[in-house]
């Protein structure tokens, strides 16, 4: 049996090559392989979000995803939405609005949110909420992440 | 963090023709994976048995959603997004995006699929009920050739499926609704998204000179496989609207579950909200 196979994909704009188990979690790859450990694992069976990235342009739980469907992949993770050290609107509104308490959660926040304002520039709070309903945080009863994506709608998430 | 991974092989088919003659030359030898957001699951856990594994995600026969003049084919490999983004499934089937839209949250229903949902077997499924409710068709699909199974005679029990060994589901065959239809869908879980459901009804009706002309009501959560509620439709098939008897569809409905208790719900709960799921359905069939 095959013990490896060597994964290629794109991650936050660069190309990349691994040697992975075949059934190893993208999420393991990114944080162990390619030492990207701003996307965190949680439940480890895609209920709470927290290792959410942008898979092909959709977001996903990394958790769930084996890396052999990942081959020839474009991925950004959290890492991938800051460019040249500027922050993106979306993460300057959630500093701005206290979007981000212990933080663990904020990672694949940021990514869902960064999804939605991409399909959606003008959430209402409603969609807000559907867009982030896969994302658990336990600090901050939500209100202050909906504000902060609700700030950076209509400006676009990235500059 | 990783835990130990066993050694274990994985065949990527490039074509359906492929992925068939796996199945075939070493039936139950190779596991199907498609969105792997139930497999995944359990396979983390380190609670899955299975070693090799037949990757379907590429496999572009399984994919697209067809119209044409009296049905909606899909493909088993579209995501739940895939059908709350098409036009042809709002405009006929309001209960399939219902499903799809509680299903988990954004990122399973990006990666989860239909056939999927279908051929994991939970009996907690979110689009079986509406699937069952809108008399869908499956066309399974073997080097052996291709059969077509009514859905409501696909699921044989917990986990058990009108399915070969060599078998896949290859496409979902809907009729589209015509003339006066109803449709109702309502999911009870612990909260609206990313939940499992406790149980799930979904209906299609169809009203003809102010009686019940036509009726399939579908089951989640309340029995081993996703059911039909045969009883309670009969209760109801025929009658006029301004006389349907909500309490005789009630006690028929009984007849239809055999919930259990489990971590999210006890039977008893199952049963009378399940009624009321009816109860809330018929009283708006009565009023549309």
């Amino acid at each position: 049996m095959a013990e490896h196979i060597t994964l290629a994909l794109t991650v936050n704009g660069q190309a990349c090559s691994v040697q992975v188990h075949p059934f190893a979690r993208l999420l393991d790859v990114l944080r162990e392989d390619l030492r990207l450990t701003g996307t965190k694992e949680g439940c480890g069976e895609g209920e709470c979000g927290v290792c959410t990235i942008l898979l092909d342009g959709r977001i996903v739980n990394s958790c769930l995803v084996p890396a052999v469907q990942a081959q020839g992949s474009v991925v950004v993770t959290v890492e991938g939405l800051a460019e040249d050290g500027r922050l993106s609107n979306l993460q300057d509104a959630f500093l701005t609005h206290n979007g981000a308490q212990c933080g663990f959660c904020t990672p694949g926040m940021l990514i869902a949110a960064t999804d939605l304002l991409n399909r959606c520039p003008h959430p209402g709070e409603g969609e807000v909420r559907e867009g982030l309903a896969g994302n658990l945080c336990r600090c901050t009863g939500y209100v202050k992440i909906v504000d902060a994506v609700q700030a950076a709608s209509g400006k676009g998430a990235t500059r | 963090m990783r835990g130990h991974l066993p050694a274990c092989e994985i065949q990527v088919p490039a074509t359906l023709a492929d992925a068939l003659a796996t199945l075939a030359a070493e039936p139950r030898v190779w596991t199907p994976i498609a969105g792997g957001t139930d497999l995944m699951v359990v396979y983390n856990a380190g609670h899955l048995k299975a070693t090799r594994f037949l990757d379907l995600s590429r496999l572009s026969e399984l994919r697209g959603i067809v119209e044409d003049a009296t049905s909606l084919n899909f493909g088993s490999l579209a995501t739940f997004t895939d059908l709350r983004e098409c036009r042809a499934v709002h405009q006929h089937f309001p209960n399939l995006v219902k499903s799809a839209r509680v299903t988990g949250a954004l990122a399973i229903q990006n990666r989860g699929t239909l056939g999927g949902n279908i051929a994991n077997a939970s009996p907690a499924a979110d689009t079986p009920p509406s699937l069952l409710a809108y008399g869908a068709e499956l066309e399974l699909v073997s080097i052996r050739g291709r059969r077509r199974v009514p859905y409501d005679r696909f699921h044989l029990g917990y986990k058990q499926m009108d399915l070969q060994p060599d078998e896949l589901v290859a496409r979902i065959l809907v009729p589209k609704p015509v003339g006066r239809s109803f449709h109702y869908f309502r999911k009870v879980g612990t909260r609206q998204a990313q939940a499992i459901s406790k149980t799930c009804l979904a209906a299609y009706a169809r009203i003809e000179d102010g009686c019940v002309a036509e009726l399939r009501i579908g089951l989640g959560s309340v029995a081993p496989a996703p059911v039909r509620a045969r009883h309670a439709e009969a209760a109801v098939l025929g009658q006029p609207l301004a006389a349907l008897s909500i309490a005789a569809a009630r006690e028929a409905l009984l007849g239809d579950m055999s919930p259990i208790d489990d971590i999210r719900a006890t039977a008893h709960y199952r049963s009378v909200v399940t009624q009321n799921l009816l109860r809330q359905m018929l009283r708006e069939l009565v009023n549309t």
